[in-house]
């Protein structure tokens, strides 16, 4: 088994706790774990991306090859669509539809970025910023994208949520069970 | 045995160099090294043990190394590679001292340029300062070669360079750590002589040096890591991989044709005849190198003439940016994937960094823009921070950007060229990294110019680093330089000061001497992370 996650979303939204989340899941499981991550000055409202690669066998690259990934995994949906090039034919795409508008008058009209979004063939929209907020807050709108992409990951959910869990847990029992909500509301989501 | 960790390539240096047993650590925070110091911060403040701190640059940093070093005990030193051109003075002759307690400095290069001016490759610098060199592959290697940096640096009594490169700092993978290692005894070195470099002892050192160089040679050309797999069956291609290279070779190994001989090379000075050994049995070599093509371009002088070399410096590799699994790849003639493409072809728009919403930075650059029109033509030198953004447009405010604290010495060059007016603008941080020298200088000739030092009280472009004078004593050393009381200004950069400030550049401006404005306001990630 091999599975690369390529992550987007723009500098400061949480992307990077998405990857560290699925990545401490899939070490708790045993498996072989790469990341990749870009800090640092494109981190000032930019596009963000990163990688994650799980394996049952060892991995050597940090980076997905173009045309393999299984999934991209992405916190805005303008950004989900720049990584296309790197998802595989049967690769899936997972977005959070609240968009980051800090590029003015550039910024494409919403219903084409969805529209594109739709024509993909594998592709799932997740409102990911009002069901963090029902949750409790629209800070944990990556946790509901973590809990989308659960139904995909060949991960267990439990071990899903003990990493959310284990995230969190320095910040005390109610963030963590508000994060457990949002995990739980993204799972719901997506196999609506 | 504990059970593996997930780490950043820094992390794993970080935990390599505690587990050596380091008594002390010292850095300037640079993308992609900053992580390093920052992991053995926290572990200071649980532990009390090692010593870290920032410094004020890197070469004060790698300073402080050396001191540790002479009584006995090891360190690390972090920067980047730019970093390491600010410290190039005591390293080129730290490579002539007995290095005493072990010397590990790492730098971070940035292929790709992801977050700096520039690509160099810190490799040529370990060899132009005749010094040994390691280059992890991922985070497992950065770990064991930390600590065995330790170990070469004390038996050759020289520094030892880790290069690391962006894809390994920030790329995780999982590490194994062994037992950690006791602190190095408090003994000061056995003779003085080795440090103190006048020339005569210097002509001895660099002597024992060079005398030395055949058994590091002999140690690196069996170093595990300089693995050399002959394929008996293909006599005619041959590959050789450098430091993070090697992944993405083994990531596409299988989908060879035939297998293929293999060197990889991950330390420094480079093994000579296990070169030679497998140019022996090819006709092609193909050099697989994350950044400048520094294997390759030695190898003409190694092997014989009429092997084929394949790589950045023949023009089958680009010769600028990051190695991808597609280049490598296609340098070995395997083709590569397709991926999804937009089904309707929207255009995306870029979306490159920009200063944060409410950046004090915003109404110093409106300040300085309202100021300056009406005197043309003008010039704003400035720096390395976040106010480099200012160059984007919306603002269009600096005019410069070359490297640390250059803004101060450009603006004095321009001015004394004769152009009225000239402001140079850059940070608190890098002001008191490379600025106060020149400035230094502005203030001996009273050059006509003015600074704006934008005081946001934080390093902000490397996360938030502590600067090393606080924000309220920077007047003091900038008085200390110094500039005259009457034309130095504090003044607090906000929206609704924007034309109150604005005058009060222009009255500087027009004051014909060195001024300077200390534009104040925290960074608003700063202020926002105090608050959580």
């Amino acid at each position: 088994m091999k599975y690369d996650i390529v992550f987007a979303g723009v500098g400061g939204q949480g992307i990077l706790s998405v990857a560290a989340t699925i990545a401490s899941a899939a070490i708790s499981e045993n498996l072989h774990v790469k990341q990749s991550e870009v800090h640092g000055m494109s981190q000032r409202g930019g596009a963000v991306t990163g990688t994650l690669r799980i394996s049952d066998s060892e991995i050597h690259s940090p980076l997905v090859p173009l045309g393999t990934a299984d999934l991209i995994l992405s916190i805005e949906p303008l950004e989900s669509l720049r990584y296309l090039e790197y998802l595989s034919p049967e690769g899936q795409l997972v977005t959070a539809i609240a968009p980051v508008q800090n590029i003015g008058t550039n910024y494409p009209l919403m219903e084409e970025v969805l529209t594109e979004i739709r024509r993909l063939p594998n592709s799932r929209q997740i409102d990911a910023e009002r069901l963090a907020r029902e949750a409790g807050s629209t800070r944990a709108a990556n946790m509901v994208l973590v809990g989308a992409s659960a139904a995909v990951l060949p991960l267990q959910p439990e071990s899903l949520r003990n990493a959310v869990r284990k995230l969190f847990e320095r910040k005390g029992s109610s963030i963590v069970e508000m994060n457990l909500k949002a995990f739980e509301a993204g799972r719901a989501a997506y196999a609506e | 045995m504990h059970a593996p960790l997930l780490l950043l390539g820094d992390e794993a240096v970080a935990l390599g160099a505690v587990h050596a047993g380091i008594s002390a650590a010292y850095g300037y925070p640079g993308t992609p090294s900053t992580e390093i110091l920052e992991v053995l911060l926290r572990q200071a403040k649980e532990s009390r043990s090692p010593h870290v701190s920032w410094t004020t640059n890197e070469k004060t940093a790698l300073e402080q190394g050396l001191g540790t070093s002479v009584v006995g005990r090891r360190s690390l030193v972090t920067m980047k590679h730019v970093g390491l051109n600010v410290a190039a003075d005591p390293f080129m002759s730290s490579a002539l001292v007995s290095i005493h307690g072990g010397l590990v400095l790492v730098v971070a290069d940035d292929p790709g340029m992801h977050s700096s001016q520039n690509e160099q490759d810190s490799r040529y610098f370990a060899d132009f300062a005749g010094v040994p060199c390691l280059e992890p592959a991922d985070a497992q290697q950065a770990y064991d070669m930390t600590r065995e940096a330790f170990e070469i640096s004390e038996r050759f009594h020289q520094p030892v360079l880790i290069r690391i490169v962006t894809r390994v700092a920030h790329g995780k993978g999982l590490v194994k750590t062994a037992e950690a290692l006791p602190e190095k005894p408090l003994q000061k070195a056995p003779a003085a002589a080795p440090w103190i470099l006048i020339p005569s002892n210097a002509r001895k050192q660099w002597g024992e040096r060079l005398k030395n160089r055949p058994e590091l040679r002999a140690l690196m050309e069996s170093h595990p890591v300089n693995e050399l797999k002959l394929e008996n069956t293909n006599r005619e291609l041959g590959v050789i991989t450098t430091g993070l290279a090697l992944a993405y070779y083994r990531e596409c190994q299988s989908e060879l044709k035939r297998p293929v001989s293999h060197l990889h090379i991950g330390a420094y000075p480079f093994p000579e005849q296990k070169i030679r050994d497998l140019a022996a049995t090819v006709k092609t070599l193909i050099v697989l190198e994350e950044g400048y093509p520094f294997v390759e371009r030695f190898l003409r002088g190694v092997i014989p003439p009429n092997i084929e070399i394949v790589g950045k410096m023949s023009g089958s590799i680009p010769a600028q940016g990051e190695l991808t699994p597609e280049i490598v790849r296609k340098t070995l003639g395997i083709p590569s994937m397709q991926g999804q493409k937009l089904p309707g072809g929207l255009k995306l728009p870029g979306r490159p960094p920009q200063l944060c919403p409410g950046c004090p930075h915003t109404d110093s650059f409106h300040s300085i823009k309202a100021a300056l029109a009406s005197f043309q033509p003008h010039l704003v030198t400035s720096d390395i921070g976040c106010y480099a953004l200012g160059a984007m447009p919306e603002y269009n405010a600096i005019e410069t950007c070359v490297c640390m604290g250059a803004s101060i010495g450009m603006a004095k060059g321009a001015a004394d060229a004769g152009l009225h007016p000239v402001v140079a603008v850059l940070g608190d941080s890098t002001f008191l990294h490379s600025g106060m020298t020149a400035l230094l200088d502005a203030v001996a000739s009273n050059t006509n110019m003015t600074v704006m030092i934008l005081d946001n009280e934080t390093v902000a472009m490397t996360g938030g680093q502590t600067t090393i004078v606080p924000s309220p004593r920077l007047k003091d050393v900038v008085l200390g330089l110094g500039v005259s009381p009457e034309h130095l200004h504090v003044v607090t950069t906000h929206r609704k000061f924007i034309e109150e400030n604005a005058k009060l550049i222009r009255q500087e401006v027009e004051h014909p001497g060195i001024s300077v404005i200390i534009a104040v306001r925290e960074c608003v990630e700063t202020a926002k992370k105090k608050k959580t």
